[in-house]
C-alpha cells in the first residue's frame, strides 16, 4: 500500500525497513535466548525471513515520547496477527485476513456535539496537525494478555483544542466506521454495531492518551484500526476505538459497545485493576505474548500518572 | 468379512485416526506455527477435541441403535478415552500454563469463577469412568450398576458445554453448536428410552445382547 505522501526525509536517509527490523528482532531474539524455554521459538522466527510485513507507507515519526516503556516490544508480526477487532471476526486471527477489504482513503473524521468550532478532518490533514511520537506502550487486553506496541501519534488534546469544547463537553464519544460490505464480522449481531467507545472529559485530555495513526514506524495496518485510532494505555484494550468516523462531545456518558453488551462484566471506566476481577475470571496476572509464564497485572497498566483522575472514586463500583 | 472381523482389523485405524488432531497441534507447536498466543490455541484446541470427542462418544449409542449397527459399540470406549485424554490435557494447560500448579489459587477459582466450576465438574466426572473402562471393571461392578455410573458422562457433556458458553466474550454461537449436538444426542436417548419401554417385558434390549469389547 503505497500513498503518494512525500517522505519529509530523503528515503536515502531512511534505514532499510530489512535492517531495522532485523536489529530490533536480533535485540529482542538476545534478550528472550537467555531466558526461557520459549527461546526457541524467538530464535527460530529470527530463522525464518520470510516473515510478511505489512508493506505500509512510511510515517514520519519526529520523536520518541518520554512516556514509552524500555520493555521488550512485541514482534510486527504478533501486533498484527493477534487481534480482536469483531467487525473482521471474532477470533484473533481472522482480522489480519479480512481488514484487509477496508478502504482506509478517502476517509474522514467527523468532530462535533458540545464544541465550538465542529470540524470535520480529512485523514491526511489530521495526521499533519502535530509532529508524531513514537510512544511505547503497554496494551493490556480485558481477556488477561498483553502486548508492547511502538505507536506513532500525538495526544488527543491536540484534537480536542483544536474544535474547542464548550462547558457542556463532559464525555467524549468515539464511533467506528461500519461498512457492512467489508465488515463481515459487523453482520453478525454480536455486538451493538457501530462500535461505540467513551472517555470522560479529563481522561481524554490527559497527556497519555493518543490519537494514534501508525505503529512501528509505518501507517497502522488496517487489523490494528487504520487509519486512525486512540491509544489509552491505562484502560482495557476495547476502550481503544479503532477506525473512526465520528468523535462527538456530549453532555451525558455515552453507550459503550462492550458496557451495552454486558454492564455488568464491562464498566465505562475500564481502568486495568488487578485487584477487580472480572465476574468470570481474575485481571490479577496477565500473559505477556512471547513469555511462558503469566506476570502480575500493575494498576492502571503501570501508568500511575493517571491516579489522580480518580482520587475518591469507588475504583469497584466504577470499574 | 464379519463385522467382528471388522471391528478388529478397524480399531487400529479408528485409534490413529483419533490421534491425528494432537498430531497436527503438536507438528504446529514444533514448527512453531501457533501463532501468537501458543499456550492459548493449546487450550482452545484441547478443550475443543475433549467436546468434539464426548460428542462422538455419545453419538455411539443412537447410531447403532437406529441404523442396528450392534458392534459399534466397540469403539466406544476409545473416543469416550480419547475425550478423556484431551481433557486432561485441556486441564493441564490450565493448573500448570495458566495457575503453575498453585492449589490455593486454583481451590480459589473453582469456587468462585462459575466457568472453571463447570470445567472441573466435567473433567472430574470423567476420571471415573476412564478408571472403570476396562473388562475387568465391568464385570466386577456388574453391567448395571457399570452402566448406571456411566451415565455421568451425560452430566460431564453438559458441564463442558456450559463451560464453554460461559466463558467467551460475547460470540456465543460455536458453543450453541455444541449445545444443540449435546441436546439432539440427550433427546435420542429420551426417544431411545420410550421405545424400550414398549418392547414385550422378557425380549432382550439390544443393548443387553451386546458384547461389550
Amino acid at each position: 500500500m503505497l500513498i503518494g505522501k512525500p517522505d519529509e526525509i530523503p528515503s536515502s536517509e531512511i534505514t532499510p525497513r530489512s535492517v531495522y527490523l532485523n536489529r530490533r528482532k536480533f535485540l529482542a531474539g538476545a534478550a528472550a535466548a537467555g531466558a526461557v524455554a520459549l527461546a526457541g521459538r524467538a530464535a527460530g522466527d529470527m530463522l525464518r525471513p520470510g516473515i510478511a510485513y505489512a508493506d505500509g507507507a512510511k510515517l514520519s515519526v519526529t520523536s520518541r515520547s518520554p512516556f514509552s516503556t524500555t520493555e521488550q516490544m512485541t514482534s510486527f508480526e504478533d501486533i498484527t496477527h493477534y487481534n480482536n477487532y469483531y467487525e473482521f471476526g471474532t477470533d484473533k486471527y481472522s482480522p489480519a485476513k479480512n481488514a484487509q477489504a477496508l478502504r482506509t482513503r478517502p476517509w474522514s473524521l467527523k468532530v462535533d456535539g458540545e464544541v465550538l468550532k465542529p470540524k470535520t478532518f480529512e485523514i491526511d490533514d489530521l495526521i499533519k496537525l502535530a509532529p508524531l511520537e513514537e510512544r511505547i506502550y503497554r496494551h493490556r487486553c480485558v481477556e488477561g494478555w498483553s502486548i508492547v506496541v511502538p505507536w506513532d501519534g500525538y495526544s488527543l488534546s491536540v484534537l480536542i483544542n483544536q474544535v474547542q469544547p464548550t462547558s457542556k463537553a463532559k464525555f467524549v464519544e468515539f464511533v467506528t466506521d461500519l461498512d457492512k460490505s467489508v465488515m463481515v464480522g459487523a453482520r453478525e449481531p454480536v455486538l451493538y454495531w457501530p462500535y461505540t467507545e467513551g472517555l470522560r472529559m479529563d481522561e481524554a485530555m490527559h497527556p497519555l492518551a493518543l490519537l494514534c495513526f501508525g505503529l512501528y514506524g509505518e501507517e497502522l495496518p488496517k487489523q490494528d484500526g487504520a487509519p486512525v485510532r486512540i491509544v489509552v494505555p491505562w484502560k482495557y484494550g476495547f476502550k481503544s476505538c479503532k477506525s473512526i468516523v465520528h468523535i462527538k462531545f456530549v453532555e451525558k456518558q455515552p453507550a459503550t459497545a462492550w458496557n451495552t453488551e454486558s454492564p455488568t462484566e464491562y464498566g465505562f471506566y475500564s481502568n486495568v485493576n488487578p485487584n477487580v476481577d472480572h465476574p468470570r475470571w481474575s485481571q490479577a496476572t496477565e500473559r505477556r505474548l512471547g513469555e511462558f509464564f503469566k506476570r502480575k497485572t500493575l494498576m492502571f497498566n503501570g501508568y500511575d500518572q493517571v491516579a489522580g483522575l480518580y482520587t475518591g472514586m469507588d475504583l469497584r463500583k466504577y470499574y | 468379512m464379519t463385522a467382528d472381523r471388522f471391528v478388529r482389523y478397524s480399531k487400529p485405524v479408528v485409534f490413529l485416526a483419533c490421534l491425528v488432531p494432537m498430531g497436527l497441534l503438536v507438528r504446529k507447536g514444533v514448527e512453531g506455527l501457533l501463532g501468537a498466543n501458543p499456550i492459548e490455541v493449546i487450550t482452545h484446541s484441547t478443550g475443543d477435541w475433549t467436546l468434539i470427542f464426548l460428542c462422538i462418544t455419545l453419538a455411539n449409542t443412537p447410531l447403532r441403535r437406529f441404523l442396528g449397527l450392534p458392534w459399534l459399540v466397540r469403539y466406544r470406549r476409545m473416543t469416550g478415552l480419547f475425550a478423556f485424554f484431551h481433557g486432561f490435557l485441556h486441564s493441564m494447560t490450565y493448573i500448570w500454563l495458566d495457575q503453575f500448579f498453585n492449589v490455593h489459587s486454583m481451590a480459589k477459582d473453582v469456587v468462585k469463577r462459575p466457568f472453571i466450576t463447570a470445567g472441573f465438574t466435567a473433567f472430574v466426572l470423567m476420571a471415573p469412568l476412564a478408571a472403570t473402562s476396562t473388562a475387568g471393571m465391568i464385570r466386577r461392578l456388574g453391567g448395571r450398576r457399570w452402566r448406571n455410573l456411566h451415565r455421568l458422562v451425560y452430566v460431564s457433556a453438559c458441564a463442558g458445554v456450559i463451560h464453554y458458553y460461559w466463558l467467551v466474550k460475547a460470540d456465543e454461537r460455536l458453543p450453541l453448536r455444541y449445545a444443540a449436538i449435546v441436546a439432539t444426542l440427550l433427546a435420542c436417548r429420551v426417544l431411545l428410552y420410550f421405545v424400550d419401554r414398549r418392547r414385550p417385558a422378557g425380549a432382550p434390549a439390544a443393548e443387553h445382547a451386546e458384547r461389550v469389547s
